[in-house]
């Protein structure tokens, strides 16, 4: 158990290229963190300087108050769950989970009790004699977690360790880490390219975009309060709807509609110096197809429907105004083409029909505004 | 740009405490021979006749490349690799399509195939010698009386060539066999549904995708066909004018005990080596095998 | 389908044996019929094979191959090894110059050095001697052992190393318990093919010896001029090819499928 701060922890390579620029976080002890966003962020160079396999350029790792940065992994007393499990393929499962022990040369009879204890927590005691290559994808992956929770280390390290895994299993095993997490309480990093992995797991998610924090906090703060377009964009599926707007007297003018100031607007426009053109950001659970008295309304003809049974996602036909603004890639906001569609999710209850209009409602209370140059959110106070 | 890292230094340190002895071993024993070689190339240096040894700058580059031996064995070396390495890419590109889709007895096929590889060549080529031998040879005897192919030109390096292409073949059908499982099964499907024939799905798909295969075989059997030396020295040891480069240099060196043209040789093949390999990487775009980084 | 396959693989055998059985016959063959030109003997004699045996200088020769091929054998792999797992794993200035500098030797024409090696050798003393072989042997094995081990090394997966440094293990428990065993199977194919390359070699072997103190044994064949009293050696060299070819056939035939994975994966995957 550990608590691990990283204090401007920052990667540089030899060529130059910046990974991971002034990390800075406190990990309490038993705290579940998630790493997370689009690949080449900096999240599996950040866990690899974690973890001892990649040297620190500048900054300090300390592990329990102490300095680890130029400690061996070996001396760091951390365990690591590989995307690809790293599993020995000589070895026996059995004999896998007990390598960290014999390692550390813990007595054989110690061996065997703490390897059948680990087995039977992820069930793996009838494999034991097998080898890696004999088991599935879901049993392997179970055999890394075994080899990790098996010499009780100060902490646990993964790497996108369910990404080799089937739909089905993925959220199977979701479960059974979380689970085990708590059980343990042992700190855990955990680095997951995969939004809903990330909001369903941690305690605190840490979401990173090319080598700089873009905001660190508890899922449900992401997904309400984002502090930026990019987190915005990458937090919530489908992605959050994004109109170009311009900010007039007497309401946000888009091209789907004029917007009118709510309290959150107007406050909005009182903190903060807002650029005449900006960028509207609505969720697309935001809307209803109820009247919302005092909100504002979007009609359109719709382009398609998707039923999903629990909802409806209605995409719209119209134009909003192409939106460019580098904040936004790597997320999943934009289609391929790079033009923005209204995105619905409306209740199943409703009827929309592809082809015909439809008007949708939403409260101005709930309207992001963002600044198109800087990305900040306008709408939130510490932005 | 910041100081390197604790790491990475030792990391160096290792990898060149790791790399140094093969490193080491390789330059001393090719580096200064190379060296000494050219230097022995610019001198007067005949064994037998110690005390005449002088520098003489370029003159027996001037004395070998107007022999009509030199000449001679040249244009017969470059013979036997171009017509050698031409059947081989053929033959082997049969025999490698043959290990790779025949069922029956596949594994019978690929273990056969590498026994020309692992024979030793002297032994070979004393086989193919008797087989060719008046009276001795089964195949001297399927031939008209009183013929000795071994003991004319032309005959005689035909029967070279087939030692060679015998022996080499199946090294070169493994490479091709490689280049072939690089073809993805999924892509001749495709191509098989968008109408292709089995010739076309060949020439086409398989092909194209095996050329860096094809041309690392081909660099390295033409490099290698060109130091040729074993087959010839035991079928006719240079007589009849079927000298390899290789054959005369070292016939000028251990029979003559001339160091100077023997040395003059040696760099004038290394040249020749160097410009065929420049050849195959710059103009056909021949890759380095292990030119990639990790 | 099958009986055109299996058509082709019968000639795929013919062809690959034939000449070898042409030679396993002659060997056989009694001396009084020896210049027959019969395929197969038509009196059998196992003299050609106890008057080769009772040659000191071939079975001499033989002595010198096992030994010069196996020292050059062990050192090429131990220190290809190092290289080739520092090639393959490990990023130190100079790298790419040993990975060229390593083609090159392969693409070397060995007569290239012979010259200069014989004049070396001799001011040196190591001409006509074990070491006088294994050096050049030991150099042209190198670049072989070095490609194809790094291939090996680099089918290892990366991520098996640091699970060892994050299970615990130092630099030389994760080379010992982990590298080692997966890269054995390699090593084994290296080696193996390493040892037919200085088993197979002959221009060296005729070149940088005199007498049968370092004499190969198919440089000695190339000497034979009548194991015993006959005249006519053909019987002899016959058997003394057999003898020779025997030993690398059965290598090949009992680690087929890894040679053939050692001879492709240098080349394919560099």
């Amino acid at each position: 158990m550990a608590e691990i701060v990283l204090n401007g922890v920052t990667k540089r390579y030899a060529d130059g290229t910046l990974a991971v620029d002034h990390f800075d976080l406190d990990i309490a002890d038993h705290e579940f963190i998630i790493l997370v966003g689009p690949s080449g962020c900096g999240k599996s160079t950040t866990l690899n300087m974690i973890a001892g396999l990649e040297d620190i350029s500048s900054g300090d790792l300390l592990i329990d108050g102490e300095r680890v940065n130029d400690k061996a992994p070996r001396d760091r007393d951390i365990a690591m769950v590989f995307q690809s499990y790293a599993l020995y393929p000589h070895m026996t499962v059995g004999e896998n989970i007990a390598f960290p022990l014999k390692l550390a040369k813990v007595p054989a009879a110690d061996i065997t009790k703490r390897v059948q204890e680990a087995a039977s927590m992820l069930d793996l005691t009838p494999y034991l004699d097998r080898k890696p290559a004999n088991l599935s994808g879901g049993q392997r992956q179970r055999v890394a977690m075994g080899r990790a929770i098996v010499r009780s280390p100060k902490a646990f390290l993964m790497d996108e360790p369910l990404s080799n895994l089937d739909a089905k299993l993925r959220v199977q095993m979701r479960t059974t880490i979380s689970r085990l997490q708590k059980n343990l309480g042992t700190t855990t990093i955990y680095v997951t390219h995969d939004q809903t992995e990330a909001m369903t797991l941690g305690d605190r998610i840490v979401l990173m975009r090319s080598g700089l924090v873009q905001q660190i906090g508890p899922p449900q703060e992401l997904y309400d309060h984002p502090r930026n377009l990019f987190v915005a964009g990458f937090i919530g599926s489908p992605a959050m709807n994004f109109l170009p707007a311009t900010v007039t007297p007497e309401a946000l003018r888009t091209d789907a509609g004029d917007i009118p100031y709510g309290t959150r607007l107007r406050r909005a426009l009182a903190d903060h110096d807002v650029p005449p053109e900006v960028i509207v950001g609505i969720r697309p659970e935001a809307f209803q197809t109820e009247e919302v008295p005092g909100g504002a309304s979007f009609t359109d003809t719709v382009d398609i429907v998707e039923s999903l049974g629990a909802e409806k996602l209605a995409y719209f036909s119209l134009s909003v105004g192409a939106i460019t603004s580098d904040h936004l890639a790597d997320t999943a906001a934009f289609d391929a083409d790079g033009q923005p569609q209204i995105v619905a999710r409306l209740d199943p209850a409703c009827d929309p029909r592809e082809g015909r209009e439809l008007t949708i409602w939403f409260s101005p209370d709930d309207v992001h505004l963002f600044d198109p140059s800087s990305g900040a959110n306008l709408t939130e106070q510490n932005a | 740009m910041s100081a390197r890292t604790e790491g990475a230094r030792a990391e160096r340190k290792l990898g060149l405490w790791l790399a140094a002895p093969a490193a080491v071993i390789m330059v001393a024993v090719t580096g200064w021979p190379i060296v000494y070689s050219f230097l022995l190339s610019l001198q007067r240096a005949d064994l037998r006749f110690p005390e005449q040894q002088a520098w003489i700058g370029f003159e027996n580059y001037g004395t070998v490349l107007s022999s009509p031996y030199w000449w001679n064995a040249f244009w017969v070396t470059l013979l036997i690799t171009v017509v050698s390495v031409a059947f081989e890419l053929v033959l082997g590109m049969l025999l490698a399509i043959a290990m790779y889709r025949t069922l029956v007895g596949r594994g019978l096929v690929r273990t056969v195939v590498l026994i020309p590889y692992g024979i030793v060549t002297v032994a070979a080529a004393y086989g193919w010698k008797y087989a060719w031998t008046p009276g001795t040879g089964w195949l001297a005897n399927l031939l008209p009386d009183g013929t000795a192919p071994l003991t004319e030109q032309w005959p005689a390096i035909g029967i070279i060539i087939v030692a060679e292409i015998w022996k080499t073949t199946p090294f070169m059908a493994l490479l091709l066999m490689a280049g072939l499982a690089v073809v993805p099964e999924e892509l001749l499907r495709a191509a098989s549904m968008d109408g292709a024939t089995g010739w076309q799905r060949f020439t086409k798909v398989t092909l194209p995708l095996m050329k860096p295969a094809i041309l690392v075989a081909l660099l390295f059997r033409t490099l290698d066909a060109f130091r040729i030396f074993d087959n010839i020295y035991v079928l006719t040891n240079g007589a009849q004018n079927t000298s390899s480069v290789s054959i005369i240099a070292y016939h000028n060196l251990i029979g003559g005990l001339n160091l100077g043209i023997g040395s003059t040789m040696s760099v004038l093949i290394l040249i020749t080596v160097a410009i065929i390999a420049f050849v195959f990487i710059k103009i056909f775009g021949a890759s380095a095998p292990g030119s990639e980084r990790r | 389908m099958k009986l055109k396959w299996g058509l082709v693989d019968i000639a795929i055998v013919i062809y690959a044996l034939i000449p070898v059985l042409w030679i396993v016959s002659l060997s056989f063959k009694d001396p009084s019929t020896i210049t027959d030109g019969s395929f197969i003997p038509t009196k059998w004699t196992f003299d050609n094979y106890t008057g080769i045996f009772q040659n000191d200088d071939f079975t001499r020769g033989l002595v010198n191959s096992i030994g010069i091929g196996l020292i050059s054998t062990f050192i090429a792999i131990v220190f290809g090894t190092m290289a080739a797992y520092a090639i393959a794993r490990l990023a130190f200035p100079g790298k790419k110059l040993l990975v060229g500098f390593s083609l090159l030797i392969a693409m070397f024409p060995q007569i290239s050095l012979v010259t200069p090696l014989f004049q070396i050798e001799r001011s040196l003393g190591l001409f006509n001697t074990w070491l006088g072989l294994i050096l050049p042997y030991i150099t042209f094995a190198l670049p072989l052992t070095i490609y194809t081990l790094a291939a090996f090394f680099k089918e290892i997966p990366w991520e098996l190393e640091k699970a060892a440094k994050m299970d615990g293990a130092t630099p030389y428990q994760a080379f010992w318990h982990v590298i080692v065993p997966l890269a054995a199977p390699g090593m084994v194919t290296t080696a193996i093919l390493t040892f037919i390359m200085c088993w197979n070699d002959f221009l060296f072997a005729i070149s940088l010896t005199s007498s049968n103190a370092a004499r190969t044994a198919p440089a000695t064949i190339s000497f034979f001029t009548g194991s015993s009293q006959f005249e006519d050696p053909t019987g002899s060299i016959a058997a003394a090819a057999v003898v020779i070819t025997i030993p690398i056939v059965i290598f090949v035939l009992f680690f087929q499928r890894r040679i053939v994975a050692g001879l492709t994966s240098g080349a394919v995957k560099g």
